[in-house]
């Protein structure tokens, strides 16, 4: 039985890995998941300089997931590079650092200091995210924008990039098209879906920057549906996420066109979810008798 | 180590209004440090983030753990209607705790307020029992609402235990700060926990008496781990995590020294 799938000339060991901003740099979650299991960790964002993110509070629960507003936190790539890099080193998993920034320069800053570490196998370039005020979703949200920084990205990394898109736009097949035209190797979706949540007893916003990301298992019809019309507009391969909560859940954005998947707010209910899935995907492919996981990726269509 | 297990309801009863007093059999209660906390997952898959709460209380020869909660929401309100028998799922052990080892030769101020006195229960109790100290030297302030004084009889086996209420309906009419002045109490080093107001008092007393003073702090959390940066509070100094000035209260904390936040 084969587990193994392919992404840009990069393998991994299985199709599992970690959605970035919800499992540190694995550190954390070393305490509960074996690391050496999973396909690979994507870790929280990083930029060429510490960010402080935004203020608390920066998390609410909502009906079956949650809002978020970290703003990428995060120490800068130094003290990524010292730390939390020979930290990943130990396992034996892909790592894929995801990248983000508030230019184009920030942006190949980071992209460049990451091409002098072999351990990084893959870039997830970041212009999704829907709490910070600069950069970022600023990129993701036009099609010409999207187009530019990723051809820019594309010039100066050493590692294959994933484009990480944003669900909130009109249509997700447009902002697929340009990534993949300027040359991105592989796209990952779908980021969280901007909303927001008003306490009625204090009469205020739950999320001190008002609106916030929303993740966890409501979102995942959003996701399955995203993952499958961008799976029939680009030939590149898709990591997709979105409300993974289980085996059954990643199966189906792997039926739905994906490659491979990513959990995320689901380490935070169950911090053994991706072990889980990995196993899970296994029984599947058991029962059902699939030779290869890759049988699996597209075949509803 | 932490763990995310399925232990059992042992008890629960509801102490005071929308105030309940659960215990659960579960091996965390050997590692269990004072100030330390749980997270206990709601079964309704609607409510899906881990509750964190402060360990009220353990018992390591009974394998016991109790959490004293108030009824905020639909999660503790689904933890209220469990019963004797019923599993119950929770992480732990969680946070830092407080720096029981500085309270030694010392007169320490345990101050909480509200739904911040349950874990002055096992705070005392360590401090007591197991490093000896003298009741007197273990000097526990609490602030209530009115006269629902939960907790005062478990407070009263492990310290001098003073009561300031908001109504003025038991000791003296007031906040912790006013029961102190109006007691004339001392200390030499303060253990708090409570709401943000209070904990603000906490540091401005213990700056001007040049006491050192820790507050056990809380905030939103998703993971309780300290992977998804949520629950972070302001520090003087870059810490060694984030190189930001954000602390991260469930791991780094709950419990920071007074001068080291910006609250």
């Amino acid at each position: 039985m084969n587990t193994r799938v392919t992404i840009a000339g990069v393998d991994f060991k299985n199709p599992v890995m970690t959605a970035s901003g919800t499992f540190g740099s694995g550190m954390e979650y070393s305490e509960f998941v074996d690391l050496d299991k999973l396909g690979a960790v994507v870790t929280k964002g990083v930029a060429n300089v510490p960010w402080p993110g935004n203020p608390t509070p920066r998390v609410a629960e909502v009906y079956g997931g949650m809002l978020n507003a970290i703003g990428l936190q995060n120490p800068g790539i130094d003290v990524f590079l010292e730390r939390d890099i020979p930290f990943l080193k130990q396992y034996d998993t892909r790592i894929i650092v995801n990248v983000c920034g508030k230019t184009v320069e920030d942006y190949v800053d980071v992209v460049e200091r990451l091409g002098e570490e072999p351990a990084v196998s893959m870039l997830e370039i970041n212009v999704s995210c829907p709490n910070v005020k600069e950069g970022a979703i600023a990129f993701g949200q036009k099609a010409d924008a999207l187009y530019h920084i990723t051809q820019e990205i594309k010039k100066h990394a050493r590692q294959p990039i994933i484009m990480k898109l944003s669900p909130n736009v009109t249509d997700i097949t447009e902002m697929a098209r340009a990534a993949e035209a300027a040359g991105a190797d592989a796209l990952s979706l779908i980021n969280t879906i901007t909303g927001m949540k008003i306490d009625i007893h204090k009469r205020q916003f739950a999320i001190a920057n008002k609106t916030g990301g929303m993740s966890g298992p409501a979102i995942k019809p959003i996701a399955v549906r995203m993952v499958y019309q961008t799976a029939q507009a680009v030939k590149i391969p898709i990591i997709g996420m979105g409300g993974i909560a289980s085996a059954e859940d990643a199966i189906e954005f792997l039926l739905a066109g994906a490659t491979a998947v990513s959990i995320g707010a689901m380490n935070f209910i169950n911090p053994y979810t991706t072990e889980e899935v990995v196993e899970g995907i296994e029984d599947y492919m058991r029962r059902y008798g699939v030779e290869d996981v890759r049988e699996l990726i597209g075949a509803v269509r | 180590m932490k763990q995310k297990q399925n232990a059992r309801v042992i008890s629960q009863r509801e102490i005071a209004p929308q105030i309940f007093d659960m215990w659960i059999a579960t091996d965390l209660c050997r590692q269990a440090k004072p100030g330390q906390f749980i997270c206990i997952y709601p079964k309704n898959k609607s409510t899906l983030l881990p509750r964190p709460i402060s360990i009220c209380q353990t018992d390591s020869e009974r394998g016991a753990l109790r959490v004293v909660y108030r009824v905020a929401g639909q999660g503790t309100a689904e933890f209220s209607e469990y019963r004797e028998g019923d599993s119950i799922a929770i992480l732990g052990t969680l946070g830092n705790g407080f720096p029981i080892e500085e309270a030694k030769g010392k007169k320490v101020f345990l101050m909480g307020g509200g739904i911040g006195i349950p874990p002055m229960v096992e705070l005392s109790r360590v401090l007591t029992e197991s490093l000896g100290m003298a009741k007197e030297d273990v000097q526990i302030v609490v602030g209530y609402r009115d006269l629902e004084t939960f907790l005062k009889e478990d407070l009263e086996k492990y310290g001098t235990v003073t009561i300031a209420t908001e109504d003025g309906s038991v000791g003296t009419k007031g906040n912790v700060m006013d029961a102190i002045a109006s007691n004339g109490l001392t200390a030499d080093l303060i253990f708090s926990c409570g709401p943000m107001p209070m904990l603000r008092a906490i540091k401005r007393y213990g700056e001007e008496k040049g006491i050192n003073a820790y507050l056990s702090l809380e905030e939103h959390m998703a993971c309780g781990v300290g992977a998804c940066l949520g629950c972070v509070v302001k520090t003087k100094e870059a810490d060694h995590h984030s190189h930001v000035h954000n602390a991260r209260i469930c791991t780094d904390g709950p419990v920071f020294e007074a001068k080291e936040v910006d609250i």
